[in-house]
C-alpha cells in the first residue's frame, strides 16, 4: 500500500516539476509579455498544485494531514489568474506593444490611443509605440 | 437557496430535539429526512431545490480542473515547439452574465483555459464586454463556441 503511494506521490510531484520548468522556459521564449503571461499564469499555477498535491499525499499516508496544503491550493487556484490578468492590464495601459506577428487588436479600437511615455521620456501615442 | 440550507439544517436540529440524542449520527439522519421534506415541498419555494445548485457548483469545479489540465497541455506544446508560428491578438467577446461575481468567475475562467487570457472588462448599456488576448487567432471562433457552451452555461446554471 505504501508503496503504491509511495509512486503516486512521485508522480505527483515529477509532474508538477515538469509544469514548472515548461512554465520558466515559455517565460524565456515567448516574444513578448502577454505571451510569456500565459506560460506563466497557467503552467506555474499547475506546477505548483501538483507538488502541493505530492506533499499532502506523501504526509497524509504518514497519518499527518495538513489541510493548510489543501487551503494553501485552494488559494493559488483563485489568486493566480487575478494576478495574470491584471500585469497584462497593466501592461497594455502602460503601452507594452505586442509582438509584431500579432494579427488583431480590437481593444485598441475601444480606449483609442492612449498617451504614455515611453522609454525615452517622451510622451507617445500607443499606435506609435506599437508600429 | 441559502433560505432552503437554513431550513434544512432547523429540521436537522429538530430532529436532535426530538430524540433527545445530540451525535453527528443524529444530526445526520435528521438532515437527510429535511432533505426529503424539503423535496417534497419543492414547489412551494421561490427558487429551484437546491442539491440542483449544489451539484452544479461540483460540475463547475470539476470542469475547471479539467480545461486547466489541458491549457497546460497545451502551453507545454507552444513553448517546446522549435518553431513560433503562432499569431496572438486581443479579441472582444460579448457574454450575456449580469452579476459581478458571475463575470469574475467568467473572467478566472477563461484565464485558465487553453490560449486565452483576460485583458480587460468594460461594461456598455447593459452589455459586459470582455477584451480577451488569444495566443492563436485563427482559432478565436472555436475558442468563442467553447466558452459560450461550457462555461458561461455552467456558470447560468450554478446562479439560477
Amino acid at each position: 500500500m505504501t508503496e503504491i503511494l509511495d509512486i503516486v506521490v512521485l508522480v505527483f510531484i515529477l509532474i508538477g516539476a515538469f509544469f514548472s520548468v515548461v512554465a520558466a522556459i515559455g517565460v524565456v521564449r515567448l516574444p513578448d509579455v502577454y505571451t510569456r503571461n500565459h506560460a506563466a499564469s497557467k503552467s506555474a499555477t499547475l506546477g505548483v498544485m501538483f507538488i502541493l498535491m505530492g506533499t499532502f499525499i506523501h504526509f497524509a499516508a504518514e497519518d499527518h494531514t495538513n489541510t493548510r496544503l489543501i487551503l494553501a491550493i485552494v488559494f493559488i487556484f483563485l489568486t493566480s489568474p487575478v494576478g495574470g490578468h491584471l500585469i497584462n492590464r497593466a501592461a497594455y495601459y502602460t503601452g507594452v506593444k505586442m509582438w509584431d506577428r500579432s494579427v488583431r487588436d480590437d481593444l485598441m479600437e475601444r480606449v483609442g490611443n492612449l498617451n504614455v511615455r515611453s522609454a525615452d521620456g517622451k510622451n507617445r501615442k500607443t499606435d506609435e509605440l506599437k508600429k | 437557496m441559502a433560505f432552503q440550507i437554513l431550513l434544512n439544517l432547523f429540521i436537522a436540529f429538530v430532529w436532535m430535539f426530538l430524540k433527545v440524542s445530540y451525535d453527528p449520527a443524529t444530526f445526520f439522519i435528521g438532515y437527510l429526512l429535511g432533505l426529503g421534506m424539503i423535496f417534497l415541498m419543492r414547489r412551494f419555494f421561490r427558487s429551484r431545490f437546491y442539491l440542483r445548485n449544489v451539484w452544479a457548483v461540483v460540475y463547475l469545479t470539476l470542469l475547471f480542473l479539467y480545461e486547466l489540465l489541458k491549457a497546460n497541455i497545451s502551453v507545454v506544446k507552444i513553448v517546446l515547439k522549435p518553431k513560433l508560428d503562432f499569431h496572438p491578438g486581443i479579441f472582444a467577446y460579448e457574454t450575456e452574465l449580469k452579476n459581478d461575481w458571475e463575470i469574475t468567475l467568467l473572467s478566472n475562467l477563461i484565464t485558465l483555459t487553453p490560449g486565452t487570457l483576460v485583458v480587460d472588462v468594460f461594461e456598455e448599456n447593459g452589455k459586459t464586454i470582455l477584451y480577451i488576448h488569444a495566443i492563436h487567432v485563427p482559432d478565436v471562433d472555436e475558442a468563442v463556441e467553447g466558452i459560450k457552451n461550457t462555461f458561461e452555461k455552467a456558470i447560468l446554471e450554478v446562479s439560477r
